[in-house]
């Protein structure tokens, strides 16, 4: 596949492409391209996309990953990563064909258009995403130059953070209460209420809250606990779960919406190539490289067909006059940009995966049972809710288990409690062990983390004799 | 408002040069990748057959030391994937495997068998990380670790033609001197004056150089083990160890080293490395069985005046008493025709006390070449080897 084409055939592209989006009434943040060769992709993948990221090994880990895969043909680069900022980065592999290419700077824009308008990108600050990114990686790197600190001292700490970082609140559109707006909540509701009849009732008792137990409620946002709850973190520690944290709270939106964005991105290339008229050759090999990006992944689900077939069957049946009639009367259009700009995967699946989309696409629950994964419920009468309800949980944050601080001085003895919130779903126990040994290191104190393992409520507890779990009765 | 024009930024190569930002976190990783190899060892050894092996030839090493820890969920959960039309409630669609690889690829969800990878290393690099396991000192692995060139060459003298590598500037220069000084002596006045001198083709001298075979270049390793009892990963390893390091020393002093996997519990058989490694068969011992097998072997393939023969022999030394006498006679022929002839017992740590022993039996063979070691721990490979090549350095010198 040469190289056909130069930057002024981009550019005319591009133009081209723009009219289109305008015409369809997406609307993007001002939009750039770096062109660049596949070493140069490698480490953008590695690094999420930024141009400036602070040193840690399983970066390196990530690129020798991503190498080895793309070396051995396992896995090709993908034709294109955008980053959500404004103005929105593209990087764009400069041995792709001119189609590739055309392609790929339609679906840039698909995905610029929902950074800029989904709600869950609300939180992002985009306009600083470059600077942030840069100026976390000028403090890490400081760290580990100050000799009274290190790369090794900063490693651990980093090590540890990553193992928590999605270990946080997932719904960013709701501001986070202090603990004092929480106590005052808490005092708020215990005050007995003016009741007219009271001469007639009995009057409520009084329960005192315990104000000044911490967390005054459960607190999801593990890092940030740590970090603001033990005194004997050095203020770099302290810094660097600051970083990790942000950086983790940056993604969640990707997390959170990468079937709908993916589908969504996928939908406008589409739009925007066929209205295009291509010259015969280019259409064509687009018609090729659209079907490979949409092809279903039997056994797996792939974000891009799933994304696009449901995007394509909410304007199908929108545009149904019928159908419109009985939901409210929106366009499938309308109805499209309202779903872009207000859900995210686990609501887009619950509102518009439908049981005939379930089983035209043939999705299935499969479970455990002995050695084998088995098929344990099919898109029919009476088992698509089934799995419409474990596929929804699948996604997203809906992979992270929730673990909640409960309590910072448990059995009175500064001993930090966490709960595991069990929906069904065991803990992998390795998994729990070393992660608790990094919470353990940053609490500096022992870490008990009640969970369910196999119906059995079951303590593990990490402290400085090592991990140990009790059953509990 | 209409949306501003694109700005595209062209590749440019210097920045791809100078954007190599991951080397560092590469190298990291790998330091630990090596740490994580370092710490399995013994499994990687055992598991993999290396021995006759090329040092470039990749070795594939999992991995399970830098897996990055969260909290996830374990695999006794429901998932969802796409069939491929006509999914039927009870089909089994793939395998639950709690070693971690995925068995269903692109599982929805995050799940940690994503981190379970293979990675590839070459020998070379696993020869250097097993020595430092085996806590060489540093000054024995060069030693070991000095490759000799497949040919030998050796310098003869000087020519008129050669390639210009080759040219010997100081001896070019003294011709073109010498040949001055004689034409001055015949020519005339005019010639005197002529203060340019060139080179003639005649003044240059290259070196010579010529192949010179090496004589006594081949040699075979006989490797004979009991597979009698049950191999586990210790006794592997530390057979594999050994004989490794003996292949690999040998290489570097032939040109051409092969290798004969010997594998016997009452009957002895030629079989591949995996078979020698992995085989276990219950039933008794007659080691004389395979040192039978070994000298058939040399007979046929491996004649004592073309080949350096070297011979080992690991057992954890618990033969057939009615066997010992015949052992002992064919172990007396194995030592005639070989250089070196090693029985090496292996023993892991306190199994010793109640079993039986072939030492004491070997203790009546006294040949130069022949030598006993008792192996108990992965420490004493490398003394005992030591012990063994020091015996051979004797015997040639």
């Amino acid at each position: 596949m040469g190289r056909s084409y130069d930057l002024r055939d981009l550019e005319y592209w591009d133009a081209r492409i723009r009219e289109k989006v305008e015409e369809f009434g997406l609307r993007c943040f001002p939009q750039e391209f770096e062109i660049c060769d596949h070493h140069e992709m490698l480490a953008y993948m590695a690094y999420s996309g930024m141009p400036s990221h602070y040193p840690h090994w399983s970066y390196g880990k990530a690129y020798e990953k991503l190498k080895t895969l793309y070396d051995y043909g396992v896995r090709g680069l993908p034709y294109e990563m955008v980053i959500n900022s404004n103005p929105t980065l593209a990087y764009l592999m400069r041995d792709n064909s001119l189609c590739l290419q055309i392609l790929t700077i339609a679906h840039v824009y698909g995905h610029n258009d929902f950074f800029r308008n989904n709600f869950n990108f609300r939180t992002t600050r985009p306009e600083f995403t470059l600077s942030t990114f840069k100026a976390h990686a000028d403090r890490v790197r400081a760290y580990m130059e100050d000799p009274s600190i290190g790369a090794q001292a900063v490693e651990a700490v980093l090590d540890a953070a990553h193992a928590l970082a999605l270990q946080c609140r997932r719904n960013l559109a709701v501001r986070k209460r202090t603990e004092e707006e929480i106590r005052e909540d808490l005092r708020e509701r215990s005050r007995p209420r003016t009741d007219p009849f009271r001469s007639i009732h009995k009057p409520p008792e009084f329960e005192e809250p315990d104000l000044r137990k911490v967390p005054p409620e459960p607190d999801e946002d593990l890092l940030l606990f740590l970090r603001d709850h033990n005194p004997y973190l050095a203020e770099w520690e302290k810094d660097l779960l600051t970083i990790v944290h942000e950086e983790a709270q940056y993604f969640i939106p990707q997390i959170e919406t990468k079937i709908m964005n993916e589908g969504w991105a996928t939908y406008w290339h589409k739009q925007i190539l066929d209205s295009l008229e291509l010259p015969q050759d280019l259409h064509l090999e687009y018609l090729v490289r659209h079907n490979q990006v949409v092809q279903p992944h039997p056994g797996g689900i792939n974000p891009y067909h799933l994304g696009l077939a449901i995007w394509n069957d909410i304007r199908r049946r929108y545009d149904d006059p019928e159908f419109r009639r009985e939901h409210g009367g929106r366009t499938g259009l309308e109805e499209m940009f309202a779903t872009r700009e207000a859900d995210r995967d686990a609501s887009f699946l619950r509102r518009h995966l439908t049981p005939e989309l379930i089983r035209e696409l043939d999705l299935f629950e499969y479970s455990p049972k002995g050695e084998d994964l088995v098929v344990s419920a099919v898109g029919n009468e009476e088992g698509w809710r089934q799995v419409k309800e474990t596929l929804i949980r699948n996604v997203g944050m809906g992979t992270v288990p929730v673990i909640k601080v409960h309590d910072a001085d448990f059995h009175g003895n500064r001993t930090l409690l966490l709960v595991h919130w069990h929906d069904g779903r065991d803990l992998l126990l390795e998994y729990a062990e070393r992660t608790l040994e990094f919470v353990y290191r940053l609490w500096q104190r022992e870490v008990v983390l009640e969970t369910m393992i196999e119906g059995r409520r079951t303590h593990l507890i990490y402290n400085d004799r090592g991990f140990a779990s009790r059953t509990l009765k | 408002m209409s949306l501003p024009e694109a700005v595209f930024r062209p590749f440019r190569r210097s920045d791809a040069e100078r954007s190599d930002r991951s080397a560092g976190d590469r190298l990291r990783h790998r330091q630990k990748v090596r740490q994580a190899i370092r710490e399995n060892i013994a499994d990687i050894v055992a598991e993999e057959s290396i021995i006759g092996k090329a040092r470039d030839k990749i070795v594939k090493v999992p991995l399970r030391g830098v897996k990055e820890y969260r909290f996830v969920y374990g695999d006794n959960a429901p998932g969802v994937a796409q069939g491929q039309g006509q999914t039927q409630v009870g089909e089994v669609v793939g395998k639950r495997s709690d070693r971690g690889v995925p068995a269903i690829p692109d599982r929805a969800g995050d799940r940690p068998g994503v981190d379970y990878y293979e990675t590839d290393i070459t020998l070379e690099e696993l020869v250097d990380i097993m020595f430092e396991d085996l806590e060489l000192p540093d000054l024995e692995r060069r030693k070991l670790r000095e490759v000799t060139a497949p040919r030998l060459t050796k310098r003869k003298g000087y020519r008129q033609v050669g390639i210009r590598v080759r040219l010997d500037k100081r001896r070019t220069s003294k011709a073109r001197v010498r040949r001055r000084l004689a034409t001055r002596r015949l020519a005339s006045s005019a010639l005197e004056t002529r203060d340019r001198f060139p080179f003639h083709e005649e003044d240059l001298t290259y070196r010579h150089i010529a192949p010179e075979p090496k004589r006594e270049s081949n040699a075979v390793v006989l490797c004979i083990m009991d597979t009698s009892g049950s191999m586990d990963t210790m006794k592997k390893y530390l057979a594999r160890s050994f004989f490794f390091l003996l292949y690999q020393f040998l290489l570097t002093k032939y040109r051409n080293v092969e290798i004969v996997f010997i594998a016997h519990h009452t009957e002895a058989a030629e079989v591949t490395e995996e078979e020698f490694f992995s085989k276990g068969e219950s039933g008794g011992t007659f080691i004389s069985s395979g040192y039978q097998k070994a000298l058939q072997i040399v007979a046929e393939r491996y004649h004592p005046s073309l080949w350096n023969i070297y011979a080992f022999h690991c057992s954890d030394g618990d033969n057939f008493d009615s066997d010992n006498e015949a052992a002992l006679k064919a172990a007396r022929q194995l030592a005639d025709v070989c250089n070196l002839f090693g029985y090496g017992e292996i023993k892991p740590m306190g199994s010793r006390y109640y079993e039986s022993s072939m030492l004491q039996i070997f203790r009546r063979l006294d040949a130069d070449n022949f030598q006993t070691v008792l192996i108990e721990k992965k420490e004493d490979i490398w003394p005992s080897f030591k012990a063994l090549l020091a015996k051979d350095r004797a015997r040639e010198g």
